[in-house]
């Protein structure tokens, strides 16, 4: 779960990290009233979950109010590569004196948290660690023993940070591992982590990622996110607890298990199809999570034909048979499905679907042959397959 | 032979009492384990249709001596679960629970790695371990599988039981099947099981699956090449999944270039391991290494 830059910075405040203060605003009176709060030269970020809203526009320095109510005014609902700005963060403009890089992630390679620091903050940290490596600074953490100050100062030394200010950017650092451990963070980022000519180090932007395994040891945390720019058939897929992911095509999908569906996806492409959607209906799914899966799938109303592929272990395919005849008599869809079952308790789930003579439904015996057959479905050719 | 699960097995399951937990520990004694004991506390005492039930893995070693554990505990349990289980002596843990706390993960990881470097942790996040004929831990629908000499190693468990299905339509059997689970920190990888069958008489080709996210194929390319002296075929799933969008497993993220299916693909094609595009295409290359129908292109 990505947070907005504003979320990231609550939480980094709560574990000492500096930050400028600030407000979060979603109206041009409101941010005029919270630059006169935070004071003048004040700066105003829109607020996605996207990179490049800089060159995009939607970072303005502002001097006075009429200069605040102008760039308010352009930023809030610009849409920056498809997020709609609603929300701005007001924050009191910062001088800056240098911008160094930070951040803390899991590294799965090497099963173990890594630290990393650059002085080459500021810009695209990826061009920093291609073209110039020996100034990305790498450091990996042991997992038990966390991260002391005495090696997040050495990993300032070596990264070259100001003598002066090695200090402050080792607390920095163990502020970011603490974000990192305690709120159940995979990421978390800073850039750029800056350095005022008073000295202090500072956090100007935030990029944190949340373990959604995690949220029920952090009910404080469960309202964050960009809700308003999610999409609303994923948001109600998450509510119910299905993995939902909307895509561009006219094929509805739906599976269980990721690898399964993501194969699927695959499958169908190659047979000149295009999906509407990954959707996993996961591990154990049962009939009520069938029927509100193909609940929506067909909330789209692009999707002309849909493909039910399911290999059962945990999942029961009697119960995904009874989910489907539960959907149908609901909803009552106007497009065909195609329909595989294999594996456990498969023969009674195709047995029932047969009894049931569900209109528009095809059998398919094999993957492949589920996906030609929905994608000729999808183009409207007709006369394939057997109806189950 | 075959690897890790097999005849000599004796399988203790944490959560024996949970609705899944019974169900799947009796479909994996009906298919022949030799489930010993089960483990929930406050419960012991108590059986599931003959199978004792202690309160901890202590009570559970020395009543029971299981040599496997079976992890089918809620997700906030299951790194206690793990850590206990190794802690009493068990050798080899399979947790198959799903959504675990990715922190939880790392830190069970490294305590075992420090304490405990004798036990083998498969999962979590996993369908379990299948040696047809042999035992069944887990969830995998064994019915599929015949006994034969092909290896299969996954990330994803659906995925496995189709590729291990396409390999029998075609008339192969497989040693084992290992689903070592799809999170951010699993216990064993690719290179871990990929030397398991290295080292087993029975396995004569492996089919490794992989899926988009990390670097666990690319790591897997790397030791073919070096280790390996079996054949290995490959499947990634994932070559139609959006850039930056997270596909259900947590280790399905695709980012940038890196960790893309097309990458994971050429890295195992640049050492020689053969890529089905599709999962079907991946069995049939496997049966004709194997030297059964040839198949084209």
């Amino acid at each position: 779960m990505d947070l907005l830059e504003y979320q990231g910075k609550q939480l980094f405040a709560r574990h000492g990290l500096k930050v400028s203060s600030g407000r979060a605003v979603t109206s041009v009176d409101d941010a005029v009233v919270a630059a006169d709060e935070v004071g003048y030269p004040i700066v105003v970020k829109a607020q996605v979950l996207i990179g490049g809203r800089g060159k995009a526009g939607g970072v303005k320095l502002a001097s006075n109010e009429s200069e605040a109510r102008e760039h308010a005014g352009n930023i809030l609902g610009m849409d920056i590569k498809g997020h709609i700005v609603r929300t701005l963060w007001i924050e009191h403009a910062s001088d800056i004196a240098s911008e160094y890089y930070a951040s803390v992630l899991l590294d799965r390679s090497a099963k173990q948290p890594l630290v990393m620091f650059s002085t080459e903050g500021g810009v695209d940290i990826e061009e920093v660690a291609e073209q110039t490596p020996e100034k990305l600074i790498r450091h990996h953490v042991d997992a038990l023993q966390g991260l002391s100050h005495e090696e997040a100062a050495q990993i300032a030394r070596d990264g070259g940070a100001d003598a002066d200010v090695v200090d402050g950017v080792a607390d920095a650092l163990v502020a970011l591992y603490e974000v990192w451990l305690q709120e159940d963070a995979t990421l978390t980022e800073i850039n750029p982590l800056i350095v005022t000519p008073e000295r202090e180090v500072k956090a100007l932007d935030s990029k944190v990622s949340l373990d959604g395994n995690a949220l029920y040891r952090h009910p404080e945390n469960q309202g964050l996110s960009d809700k308003e720019n999610e999409d609303p058939l994923e948001r109600r897929a998450k509510e119910e607890g299905v993995q939902f992911v909307k895509l561009d095509g006219d094929i509805g999908i739906l599976g269980n298990g990721a690898g399964l569906v993501m194969s699927t996806l695959d499958v169908v492409s190659q047979a000149g199809g295009s999906p509407a959607n990954f959707l996993d209906a996961g591990g154990g799914s049962n009939a009520e999570t069938i029927k509100q899966a193909v609940d929506l799938i067909l909330a789209n109303n692009k999707v002309k034909a849909v493909l039910v592929n399911i290999f059962a272990g945990i999942t029961r395919c009697d119960l995904v048979a009874e989910g489907l005849i539960a959907a149908f008599g609901e909803i009552k869809p106007s497009v065909p499905f195609v329909v595989r079952l294999d594996g456990t308790n498969d023969v009674e789930g195709r047995r029932l679907l047969t009894e049931a003579g569900l209109p528009g439904v095809h059998a398919a015996t094999t993957m492949n042959e589920a996906a030609e057959m929905v994608v000729a479905l999808a183009a409207g050719r007709n006369g394939v397959g057997a109806i189950a | 032979m075959s690897v890790l699960v097999d005849e000599g097995t004796r399988l203790c399951v944490a959560g024996i009492t949970g609705r899944e937990g019974t169900f799947h520990t009796l479909n994996n004694r009906n298919y022949g384990t030799n489930v010993v004991g089960g483990v929930t506390p406050g419960k012991g005492g108590q059986d599931v249709e003959g199978i004792p039930v202690f309160d901890s893995w202590a009570d559970a070693v020395s009543e029971v001596q299981p040599n496997t554990a079976m992890i089918f505990v809620p997700p906030r349990f299951a790194a206690d679960a793990i850590l206990e289980a190794a802690a009493a002596g068990v050798e080899l843990i399979i947790a198959i629970t799903e959504g675990i706390p990715a922190h939880d993960e790392l830190r069970a990881y490294n305590i075992l790695r420090r304490d405990h470097p004798g036990t083998r942790l498969v999962g979590p996040n996993c369908p379990g371990i299948l040696s047809p004929g042999k035992a069944n831990v887990g969830i995998i629908p064994a019915s599929f599988f015949e006994q034969g000499n092909v290896g299969v190693v996954s990330r994803s468990g659906t995925l496995t039981y189709q590729i291990g299905n396409e390999i029998a339509r075609a008339g192969f059997g497989c040693s084992t099947i290992v689903g070592i689970g799809g999170d951010p920190v699993p216990g064993s990888s690719f290179v871990d099981i990929l030397d398991l069958f290295e080292a087993d008489e029975q396995t004569e080709l492996v089919v490794l699956s992989g899926e988009i996210g990390g670097s666990a194929e690319e790591e897997a390319a790397e030791h073919i090449a070096e280790h390996i002296s079996k054949p290995v075929v490959a499947y990634i799933a994932g070559f139609t999944a959006p850039a930056g969008k997270q596909m259900g497993h947590a280790g399905a993220i695709v980012s940038g270039s890196a960790g893309t299916a097309a990458a994971k693909a050429q890295a195992f094609e640049a050492k020689g391991v053969r890529v089905g595009r599709t999962p079907t295409e991946a069995a049939a290359i496997a049966v004709e290494v194997l030297g059964g129908a040839s198949v084209g292109a």
